[in-house]
């Protein structure tokens, strides 16, 4: 048996390497390297767990997975943001091998050109779904995005007003707030119905479809906010672009995006990545890291970090944002994803959603006590009003190994956000109703 | 040596007076040395008012930004489309072709405050030992 | 001689995915649809044509394959790059963090279903509380720079709390990464340089003629980018703290204290861990990673939004929840954090516990200190004194003697298998190199980097051209950065 001392598997360096690397040095011991750290805070008592090996962890670790309700176990109508699809089996294998995943920011080209040509065909992919003219590598979540967008477009348009819709996710909203409030500026919130933008308005930001799965009138969206020389802000949700045209045709200026809908599970919110897509003219001001395409002095074609002056490496306290390295393997695996289901895959996607959704709407909407509150076009989310709290109700669900939609009852009268998607098969939808039935009675 | 028909800023911008009070406007070949390779210019538009020493645009190379200050005030007659274009040409002929704007001068008196050629020189040589 | 003709395979490889499409090919199956055709939305709500590739699976798999091998990788090489710790990531933290019980969790789920998740971040606010020396943390914050942001809004939040609307001055040393400025100024605050001292640290007369009553706070990296621990430090607490300011710890190198020194200890009120470096994770060609932020008593209240809290029922079974701290500043990203990399952060920490994780900061400092020891006379130093996790040499005696730049040493060290320093940074240091081999690396590896820049440092005296010419043997020479900010390049298009 050893002693009880600790070596830690991840350092190779043994006690008579460190001796003959600290005579190499001139000083006699360790403590002499560290003079410099006051004597009194140095070597301080922490309290943490012994050293734990690798098959411990493993139980321990897969113990907490296990207490988790993972779905798969569980029929799961949970989207609000984040959202269940089939991953082909090469995003991971691909995204995962070491030369993708322990590389890092390709700040040396000559070393890095598989990175960066995997991002340039993250900005071209971006891109082509969205229709827009150009697309960074990324940023840390929709959310974020979002919340950039608002602060490019305010240094756009030099306005300290944003407006934003009320059917804009709520999370994304407050978001927004932690990002602009501290920089001056203003928000308006919006209702559809109402879109009362002032003259000091940078951007009118929307979300299509809605927070609550429903397709907002983007041609109103796009007139109201052009007329008062606002900038249109559009978070899309990149599965529905599968099927439904566009944001460059209904004349968006920005494009921001929840990458994880494409190619990335939901692991309990990230990490993710955020789409960054915009017009042409405004590329000197996006935030974020972005590829280009180049020449070396052989001529051979290759890709570059480029357009760094926005940057806060060089810019500092004026750059565009303070975001520099961010998600490049995420972005990577919605490459991969893109790349893998392609033209066809992602329509084919799209219209099992929309299916999926609509029959369990019509199953569900027969039940009675339950009916649909909102009307209009959705594409995989609707709204549910229930008979009874959704707390309850989804509680009900839990023991019959379904879980819910979202409780919106904060914004809808016992209004749960039910979601579909390939992943939920007729068998899931029948049994999710029936229980529906059954709780609504008990 | 940077040509004697110019007056200079210590910015490093040089002006020229040209026929009816028009005036030309660039950065000198130090600046564009210490730059590098110069990849976007961003300048005012037609019409918009400088002032002597206020800043009216940003010259960028892969890696740095550099302010551009007024040699004098004035209102913006023309804008190099050539240098917006193709910012190489402010490398290649910092006093030629890549020149940046023409001016029409406010107040001729202004070019008093600027440095000679010989000036600027000497300014260059006890920045650089 | 054999002779084989020359044909153009890596232009081939190279082609992009929609150059390769060609309609009809597929790269994917998908279940046929279970439930009834349901009527479809209007025809105008429909996209007339979607732009995307055809290409199969296993022409997708290859080449991202070969696209991969032309990337430098921690797992292949050493990666000294300064201030990154690009260090080993243990393939068990990857595991961990793709069980599906962590990685296929949603965010929306009831508390109920998500315990053992809630459990994991909220033993590691507490890891990450403990080892800096502070009074809570929360994981929102995505990425280090996310976190520095989260720090500054902190900082303006506790400010206005106190009725205190005049501190908008936010000071930061010259030798900085770009983010904290860029972070200050987000956070609505005005910047202002503070010079470093001719030892590497905070010039105390700059900052005593800087702090006022408009002060709202100071941003210190410690230790330094220069790889150089502030000896200043308590003087520079009792300015900063005397005139009222908070003290914010860029905690980028906060490996190189671990296990050492609580900052809070120092007197530091808030610091952000970027957990991708001092906890280890794959960078993955550029994150993601996670920055969560951990504060003192004075700014605890103000943390983002969520924070994991535990609460015991009536039979004593701890319970997880969901709670924002009373004054947050609000939320950082729309869910709880970069899960995925907490969750390595949690494996790896407990993998080393309390004996391990001294061994971080001690083996990381031996090996930067050998590297100065053992290069010093090659290449300059412009702060001669013991470093800490990484050391800052500059090549100007090489650019003065033979006209070859930091970047020529930077290239030239890509045909000995090695990735080049961080160059130029900071931006205090001309010429600057700057080395951080990390804790992972043996001494063997050190000794052959260490002749390798002995021999580059000949060469330069000798043949400076294969230097300028470096690197010889990747997939592309040096890329002309100027024309692809002239006329950007950054799409694909038909």
């Amino acid at each position: 048996m050893q002693d009880g001392r600790f070596t830690s598997p991840y350092t190779p360096n043994t006690d008579d390497d460190r001796r003959r690397m600290l005579d190499a040095i001139g000083v006699r011991s360790f403590d002499d390297l560290i003079a410099d750290i006051p004597a009194e805070h140095l070597n301080p008592h922490i309290d943490l767990p012994p050293p734990t090996s690798e098959l411990e962890l493993r139980r321990e670790i897969g113990a907490m997975a296990e207490q988790n309700a993972a779905p798969g176990d569980y029929a799961c109508f949970l989207g609000a943001g984040s959202y269940r699809h089939f991953i082909p089996a090469i995003v991971r294998s691909v995204a995962t091998r070491s030369e993708f995943m322990t590389a890092y920011t390709p700040y040396q080209p000559e070393v890095s050109q598989g990175t960066l040509q995997a991002h340039y065909e993250f900005q071209s992919l971006v891109c082509q779904l969205t229709g827009m003219e150009v697309a960074n590598a990324g940023m840390y979540d929709g959310a974020t995005s979002m919340a950039e967008a608002a602060l490019m477009a305010a240094r756009v348009t030099r306005r300290d007003r944003v407006a934003v819709l009320d059917t804009v996710s709520p999370a994304y909203r407050q978001v927004l707030e932690t990002f602009v409030d501290s920089q001056g500026i203003a928000i308006d919130t919006l209702s559809p119905g109402s879109l009362q933008i002032g003259e000091g308005t940078a951007c009118l930001l929307v979300q299509q479809p809605n927070f609550f799965g429903y397709f907002e009138e983007m041609e109103a969206m796009a007139e109201a906010a052009h007329s008062a020389g606002a900038l249109l802000v559009v978070a899309v949700d990149l599965t529905s672009l599968g099927m439904f045209r566009p944001p460059s045709e209904y004349d968006a200026d920005v494009v921001v995006a929840e990458g994880q809908t494409i190619g990335v599970a939901p692991t309990f919110g990230g990490p993710y990545v955020g789409i960054f897509a915009c017009k042409q003219r405004y590329v000197r001001q996006m935030p974020g890291r972005v590829v280009g395409k180049t020449v070396d002095t052989r001529g051979r074609d290759g890709y570059v970090l480029t357009l760094q002056t926005r940057e806060q490496h060089i810019r500092r306290e004026r750059a565009t944002s303070n975001i520099c390295t961010a998600v490049g393997l995420i972005a990577l695996m919605t490459t991969l994803y893109m790349s893998s289901l392609g033209k066809q895959g992602l329509r084919r996607v799209a219209e099992l959603c929309y299916h999926k959704a609509h029959y369990a709407a019509s199953l569900i909407e027969r039940i009675p006590g339950y009916s649909l509150p909102l009307s209009g076009a959705y594409f995989r989310e609707f709204v549910v009003q229930c008979p009874k709290p959704v707390a309850e109700i989804n509680d009900a669900l839990l023991e019959r190994k379904i879980i819910g939609g979202l409780d919106v009852s904060d914004q809808a009268p016992n209004g749960m956000l039910v979601c579909c998607t390939e992943m939920n098969t007729k068998e899931e939808i029948d049994r999710f109703a029936e229980a529906l039935a059954e709780v609504a009675n008990q | 040596m940077n040509p004697s028909d110019l007056k200079y800023t210590k910015e490093h911008e040089w002006v020229r007076v040209e026929s009816g009070g028009v005036c030309t406007v660039g950065i000198t070949a130090f600046a564009v040395e210490s730059l590098g390779d110069i990849v976007y210019l961003e300048l005012p538009g037609v019409g918009e008012k400088l002032i002597q020493e206020g800043q009216f645009g940003e010259v960028e190379s892969v890696k740095a930004v550099s302010e551009l200050y007024s040699p004098i005030s004035g209102k913006v007659a023309e804008v190099n489309q050539g240098v917006v274009d193709t910012p190489e040409v402010v490398n290649e002929s910092p006093y030629g072709d890549g020149w940046l704007l023409k001016v029409e001068m406010d107040d001729a008196s202004e070019m008093d405050n600027l440095m000679t050629a010989d000036e600027y020189d000497r300014l260059l040589a006890s920045d650089t030992h | 001689m054999t002779s084989t003709p020359k044909h153009d395979l890596e232009s081939l490889n190279r082609r992009l995915l929609m150059e390769r499409s060609v309609p009809g090919r597929v790269g994917y199956t998908l279940p046929p649809l279970d439930v009834p055709e349901q009527e479809g939305p209007p025809a105008e709500m429909l996209r007339d044509d979607l732009p995307m590739p055809e290409v199969s699976e296993g022409e997708i798999v290859r080449y991202f394959s070969q696209m991969s091998q032309a990337n430098f990788s921690i797992d292949h090489n050493f990666y000294p790059l300064g201030s990154c710790t690009m260090k080993y990531n243990p393939k068990l933290d990857d595991e961990m963090a793709s069980m599906p019980g962590m990685s296929e969790v949603h965010p929306r789920q009831q508390e109920a279903g998500v315990q053992g998740a809630l459990k994991l971040m909220y033993q590691l606010q507490g890891y990450l509380a403990e080892m800096t020396g502070m009074a809570g943390a929360s994981l929102a914050p995505m990425a280090g720079a996310e976190g520095e942001l989260a720090g500054m809004l902190m900082t303006r939040a506790y400010h206005l709390a106190n009725g205190d609307t005049g501190r908008k001055k936010v000071l930061i040393p010259d030798s900085a990464h770009g983010t904290n400025p860029a972070s200050a100024a987000m956070a609505g605050f005005d910047v202002v340089p503070i010079p470093s001292d001719e030892e590497g640290n905070t010039d105390l007369a700059a900052l005593q003629a800087a702090v006022g009553d408009d002060l709202a706070g100071f941003m210190l990296t410690q230790p330094s980018t220069l790889g150089l621990f502030d000896t200043n430090i308590l003087e520079v607490m009792r300015v900063v703290r005397g005139a009222g300011g908070i003290v914010y710890g860029d905690g980028a190198n906060l490996n190189a204290l671990i296990g050492l020194v609580k900052l809070g200890d120092l007197g530091f009120d808030v610091v952000h861990s970027n957990l991708h470096k001092t906890f280890t994770q794959p960078h993955g060609g550029g994150g993601p990673g996670a920055g969560p932020v951990i504060a003192g008593e004075r700014l605890k209240p103000f943390l983002p939004a969520p924070v994991v809290e535990m609460s015991r029922g009536p039979d004593g079974t701890e319970r997880y929840t969901l709670g924002a701290p009373p004054q947050s500043i609000g939320k950082m990203g729309a869910f709880h954090g970069n899960f995925g990399a907490l969750v390595r952060a949690y494996s790896y920490i407990r993998t080393l516990g309390d004996e391990g994780i001294r061994s971080v900061s001690r083996d990381a400092i031996i090996n930067a200190n050998y590297i100065l020891s053992q290069l010093r006379g090659y290449y300059d130093l412009p702060y001669d004194r013991h470093c800490m996790h990484e050391v800052v040499f500059s090549a100007r005696n090489l650019k003065r003697a033979h006209g070859v730049s930091a970047l020529d040493v930077a290239k030239r060290l890509i045909d000995y298998g090695v990735h080049p320093p961080t160059m130029y940074f900071p931006l205090i240091v001309e010429e600057a190199l700057m080395i951080e081999p990390t804790e992972t690396e043996s001494k063997e590896t050190l000794d052959y980097f260490i002749d390798v820049m002995k021999t580059i440092a000949q060469e330069a005296a000798e043949s400076p051209d294969l230097l300028h010419d470096a690197p010889h043997d990747t997939p592309n020479t040096r890329l002309d950065e100027a024309a692809a900010a002239r006329r950007p390049n950054l799409r694909w298009r038909p």
